[in-house]
């Protein structure tokens, strides 16, 4: 039988959902362990059993950035395991982890697949997602694959209790680095990831301050607020408010891309939006392409007419 | 500190990319640019090393083409540039690359190594970390901060809540965002005084690192479109459009 590792990162005590939406994957081709990384707990193994992990590998980093020190407790098992493939998320800690165990292992590694199989062949949306590029790992197994979020539909399976195995971590000596500190930033209203709703804001605002059209909108909606990555950059909005290609994947019931000209960057991240609102300048944004409902006018007319609106509802 | 930055010329991202049609390798012009996402690695290089009194050196792979976009982070400040320029390298992947890399930035010699998060024509957000594995140093990754003296360097790493804040010995490598930092526009003084920068042209075998790549685009296809829909020109009124779709999707 087809063996598939999968690296699951702990988040808030739990696998993360995208680490859940791996493990449905994987167990469709074959034997699944769980690579487990954080502090751990009954709860949390059940849980990578329940969506198909049939053995655990634990590893709890403490206060270590985990890249060196997990990549190499990988590697040494490695050396008298061999499975078929092995999954990651196209996320920050399973980029680290990924890129230090390929070099490691010298086993090359394919990035931001949507698709996967057993054999190492993947698929790829590029430029923006208007083309499907098919790879192929031509070396021998275990082959690395990065996996974007929402590629997968996280599934549970069952409730069979997985076997769990701690791992100790190994030191790394120079290569090793602490983490002094965590800092989270304040949120309000639903999760980008889950939102059904999802109000969204560009360069087309102008300013910084403008950005509050958008939290208006959402809050009257319900809805999340999501920002493109160059008003990320620009500063006016944190990360964690970046919709695309290295910010958040979404597929909201409704996306409302308002001054978005929609950037490749931009669209791989929203396209899949079972609805797309857009409001633009520019009668040649690509985002008006894909609207369902394309505004071409200004932001700042549009916007405050629709929440004047809203609110007198 | 021996300050090398990884920076990367790519086809201007405002010109639509093609692939070739036998190998499906990405097309790259003789005029590439430098990736924006780099002007930010040079910047913070740039600051870290006036503070300690020490250098940047531009470690860079791929075709040199025109060099325009090294000429570029030579006129932001560094010293020089030496580039990996080898037609065996054409097709590359992340390993070879990072072995390339890794290489170079070894005989070069460093105290901190910077990159940005991802390449803008490539994606594979993981080289600067299969680097660092090479080199046997940390990665300190995704930074939105970074200060580095008396053989430490302190990052805001940031995470999909927040920040951690991560620390290292020296040597050791960073990622850094595009938040980090603000580049300045290369000086006319700057643009002039790169043109006389050193560039050294490294090939393969000067390196030692062999040219293999096991992993393989075999075929590319549109990717089903999705069209749009109405596209109208505010007269005024349009808010009332989005507000009769929105009730017909039951949002209100």
């Amino acid at each position: 039988m087809a063996e598939v590792w999968v690296f699951v990162r702990e988040f808030d005590g739990a696998p993360t959902p995208l680490a859940l939406e791996l493990l449905t994957k994987a167990r469709q081709m074959g034997d699944t362990t769980a690579i487990y990384v954080g502090t751990g707990s009954e709860k949390a193994f059940a849980r990578l059993g329940e969506y198909g992990a049939r053995k655990v590998l634990h590893l709890d980093p403490g206060d270590s950035l985990v890249a060196a020190p997990v990549a190499r407790a990988m590697a040494e098992r490695l050396e008298t395991e061999k499975p078929d493939l092995i999954l990651f998320g196209q996320a920050y800690d399973d980029r680290d982890v990924a890129g230090r165990l390929a070099a490691r292992i010298g086993a090359p590694i394919l990035s931001n697949a949507t698709e996967v199989d057993i054999d190492g062949s993947t698929s790829h949306e590029i430029f923006g997602g208007t083309q499907i590029a098919e790879a192929e790992i031509t070396a021998e197994k275990p082959k690395l694959v990065l996996i974007r979020p929402k590629s997968f539909a996280a599934e549970p399976a069952g409730s069979e209790a997985p076997q769990v195995t701690a791992l100790d971590l190994p030191d790394v000596g120079g290569a090793g680095a602490r983490v002094t500190g965590t800092h989270i930033e304040e949120r309000e209203g639903p999760k980008l990831e889950d939102a059904a709703v999802i109000v969204s804001g560009g360069r087309g605002l102008g300013s910084a301050e403008n950005y509050e059209l958008i939290e208006r909108l959402g809050k009257l909606l319900g809805a999340a607020t999501g920002a493109t990555r160059a008003i990320v950059d620009a500063g006016w909005v944190p990360y964690a408010k970046q919709v695309g290609q290295t910010g958040k994947t979404v597929k909201p019931d409704v996306y409302i891309a308002c001054g978005i000209s929609g950037a490749m960057q931009h669209l791989v991240g929203m396209k899949d939006s079972k609805v797309i609102i857009a409001i633009n300048k520019d009668a040649d944004a690509p985002i008006l392409g894909i609207a369902d409902l394309g505004i071409v006018g200004d932001v700042h007319k549009v916007l405050p007419k629709l929440i004047e609106a809203l609110e007198n509802r | 500190m021996r300050i090398v930055v990884c920076a990367k010329q790519i086809p201007d991202p405002a010109t639509p990319y093609k692939l070739e049609a036998d190998s499906h390798w990405l097309v790259r012009p003789s005029e590439q640019v430098l990736d924006d996402t780099d002007r930010y690695g040079v910047e913070m290089g740039l600051q870290l090393a006036q503070s300690s009194d020490g250098g940047v050196t531009i470690v860079s792979m791929g075709p040199a083409g025109s060099m325009q976009g090294l000429r570029q982070a030579l006129a932001m400040g560094a010293e020089k540039a030496v580039v990996i320029d080898d037609p065996t390298l054409r097709g590359s992947d992340a390993l070879l690359t990072a072995r390339v890399l890794a290489a170079a930035i070894a005989k070069e010699g460093f105290d901190l190594v910077i990159a940005g998060t991802e390449s803008t024509d490539g994606y594979s957000g993981v080289v600067p970390q299969m680097v660092a594995e090479i080199l046997d140093v940390p990665a300190l990754t995704y930074a939105t901060e970074v200060k580095a003296n008396e053989g430490k360097v302190t990052i805001h790493r940031q995470t999909a809540t927040g920040y951690e804040v991560v620390e290292a010995s020296l040597p050791a490598l960073v990622t850094v965002t595009a938040g980090v930092v603000e580049p300045r526009y290369p000086t006319f003084k700057g643009i002039m005084e790169a043109k006389k920068k050193p560039v050294d042209t490294l090939t393969l075998e000067a390196l030692s690192v062999k040219a293999d790549v096991d992993q393989k685009v075999t075929s590319i296809s549109n990717a089903p479109a999705r069209s749009g829909g109405a596209k109208i020109e505010d007269d005024g009124a349009a808010h009332e459009k989005i507000i009769d779709l929105l009730a017909q999707k039951k949002v209100i």
